[in-house]
């Protein structure tokens, strides 16, 4: 982990979960498990958000939600799924208001399986978010690097 | 050792024209709207109207039975907090209720299926 | 007169984990009206009876809410076993309810730190959440599971808590205690406190009455009422008394669920001490569910109703859930009305709103 440049904020957003997930992922948060030693930070604004932790599945009602969150983040962005809820509709798959897993509207990168997922799993998606974060921004780099000097 | 109550619940079956008077019976009891809920069964539904006795904690029930076209009349007017139940019998189930003091309009849960658990879906299954 | 405005508030703000949307009525700063719509986690879950038995059914119920997971499949089973017509053996009912006084301290702690967050103490938000984790430890040793622990079925429970692991809970539950002391008294005198939350959001004892409240909000109000007090499970054995405060402002609220983490460990001591020997977990059930029942159990939130409606078939006709955070939703508009905006994120979080219950 020592090759850390960037400190990523997450956004986490609670689409149709029991709550479950969602006070595993504020508990991961919390002094106990620490994510936030892994240079993450949590953050209510989707503007300024890096990674989004997704909790459940998507219903008619929040997948433009969704859809706009992912909108607004800005590029380079990874979504992570926690729970199988967020992976793929889980126990409430066969309800007649859910579409599926996060991945019916956005794209997700990561999958964090469990009902409700632990915090031990949690933090090793955030840590793969992390990872994947740190590549795609040099990618990214690179590519802006490029189109500066075609322009030039 | 801890004082006991434990009275056993009632159920009350009333007829729909009987609805708003014994609602206004219960509240001037001093009773509580504890919940309400309809249920489609056999082509009918059943509306349970719980009120609670915080004093005794007996739970007493209305049952109304209904046609499924039948128009039932609000409870708001007598009991403000019944809007969220009653909306959401008129947006899962279908249940025609007239009058609500805050009508969602079906877009309380705003869902995209209408009436999930009312008559309709029963005929698409048989 | 000031102009009049609408501002939405939610779905996704930073405040709660959960989405809800309000739309607030505004008058310069002061709210008049406060028009609450859900919907965001809406799944349609009392829907599943028709694909899932009666049996199964209960891994769905307990997914209604992640935090009172416990009680909501410990509602359902009962409401089942009353159509059934069976008694379940003491001592499942004993560790029904020592589970049930664990989440309850589980989830109250929660609250407070949110609580805690929310009038911008973040420290004791951190406190707060570290003294839950030692809880959760003790859900875990006993169940496996941490916040989601399915340990209930229809006729009892499927886990037995061996004597060593109850002298362990309770000499965990001196700790817990001891820890609890130290944040007690920031939650009751700290002036900061003390002047974010006294005379804020004030909901008196006929409003609450009126609009139906449940659980600490009633109780915070001056309503003595506790369903605990009904006598399910082990509460017939145990001594407590309902805690009541009389202000129903958000001080009394947090007064309420504080003091009601110190209860709740007291009873969990009182139902180690009288929990009978080792003996069979559970008893046979036979045959399908013929017939209906109400149950009504004290959840961390409040009073919450569960129905079954079974006619003899595998699939039950109807299950319902009327869940605390809905009867209180009332209750919360009635005190966003009049409040100040920028209030509303301290006095949502007051009524403990759960909203994966309250949509399901």
């Amino acid at each position: 982990m020592a090759n850390i440049k960037r400190s990523p904020w997450l956004l986490h957003y609670d689409g149709s979960s029991c709550n479950g997930c969602d006070i595993e992922v504020l508990a991961c948060l919390t002094p106990v498990y620490d994510a936030e030693r892994f240079g993450v930070m949590n953050t209510g604004d989707p503007m300024q958000a890096d990674i989004l932790l997704i909790t459940g599945g998507i219903n008619t009602q929040n997948q433009e939600v969704v859809k706009q969150l992912y909108d607004q983040m800005p590029r380079p962005k990874v979504v992570c799924a926690v729970g199988v809820c967020a992976c793929t509709g889980g126990v409430f798959k066969d309800c007649y208001n859910i579409l599926g897993g996060a991945d019916t509207v956005i794209p997700v990168d990561i999958y964090v399986p469990g009902c409700a997922a632990r915090p031990q799993a949690i933090i090793d998606g955030i840590v793969q978010a992390v990872e994947l974060f740190q590549k795609r921004s040099e990618e990214h780099d690179a590519l802006v690097k490029n189109k500066g000097k075609e322009a030039s | 050792m801890a004082e006991v109550i434990a009275p056993e619940n009632i159920l009350e079956e009333i007829e729909l024209s009987d609805l708003l008077h014994v609602v206004m019976t219960k509240k001037k009891e001093g009773l509580r709207l504890s919940q309400a809920c309809a249920a489609y069964v056999d082509g009918k539904y059943e509306l349970s109207y719980s009120f609670a006795d915080d004093k005794t904690y007996q739970l007493t029930t209305l049952r109304v039975v209904i046609d499924v076209d039948a128009k039932v009349p609000s409870i708001t007017e007598i009991v403000p907090q019944a809007i969220f139940y009653e909306n959401e019998m008129k947006e899962l189930f279908g249940v025609n209720i007239e009058m609500i003091a805050l009508d969602y309009n079906n877009k309380l849960y705003r869902i995209e299926e209408e009436a999930p658990f009312g008559p309709k879906k029963e005929e698409n299954n048989g | 007169m000031g102009k009049r405005s609408i501002i939405p508030y939610g779905p996704q703000h930073p405040v709660l984990p959960e989405p809800i949307h309000i739309d607030l009525v505004i008058e310069d700063e002061r709210i008049i009206e406060a028009i609450p719509s859900v919907g965001f986690i809406h799944r349609g879950l009392e829907s599943l009876v028709d694909k899932r038995d009666f049996n199964q059914l209960v891994y769905v119920v307990e997914r209604t809410c992640g935090i009172c997971s416990f009680q909501h499949g410990m509602g359902y089973c009962e409401a089942v076993e009353s159509v059934f017509g069976v008694e379940i053996p003491d001592r499942a009912k004993f560790l029904r309810t020592i589970w049930s006084e664990m989440s309850r301290i589980h989830s109250h702690l929660l609250w407070l730190g949110l609580l805690a967050d929310g009038f911008g103490y973040e420290n004791l938000f951190y406190q707060c959440w570290r003294i839950r984790e030692r809880v959760l430890d003790l859900i875990e040793l006993t169940t496996g599971g941490r916040v989601i622990f399915s340990v209930n079925k229809i006729g009892g429970v499927l886990k037995d808590i061996p004597e060593d692991q109850l002298r362990h809970i309770l000499s965990e539950l001196d700790a817990i205690e001891a820890d609890l002391n130290v944040i007690k008294k920031t939650f009751i005198e700290d002036y900061t406190v003390q002047s974010r939350l006294r005379g804020i959001g004030i909901l008196t004892r006929e409003q609450a009455h009126d609009l139906g409240c449940a659980g600490p909000v009633a109780r915070a109000s001056g309503i003595k009422a506790d369903m605990r007090k009904r006598g399910y499970d082990a509460y017939p054995h145990l001594d407590f008394e309902p805690i009541v405060s009389n202000a129903g402002d958000s001080y009394a609220r947090c007064y309420c669920r504080l003091m009601e983490v110190f209860q709740s460990i007291d009873l969990i001591r009182q139902a180690i001490g009288k929990i009978p020997g080792e003996s069979d977990l559970s008893v046979a059930i036979k045959g399908n569910p013929d017939g209906e029942a109400f149950f009504r159990c004290e959840q961390p939130r409040g009073e919450a109703v569960y129905y079954v409606k079974g006619s003899g078939k595998t699939f039950l006709d109807r299950f319902r859930v009327r869940t605390p955070t809905f009867a209180n939703l009332p209750g919360l508009c009635e005190m966003l009305a009049g409040a100040e905006l920028s209030d509303v994120g301290l006095l949502v979080i007051t009524i403990d709103p759960c909203i994966s219950c309250t949509e399901r």
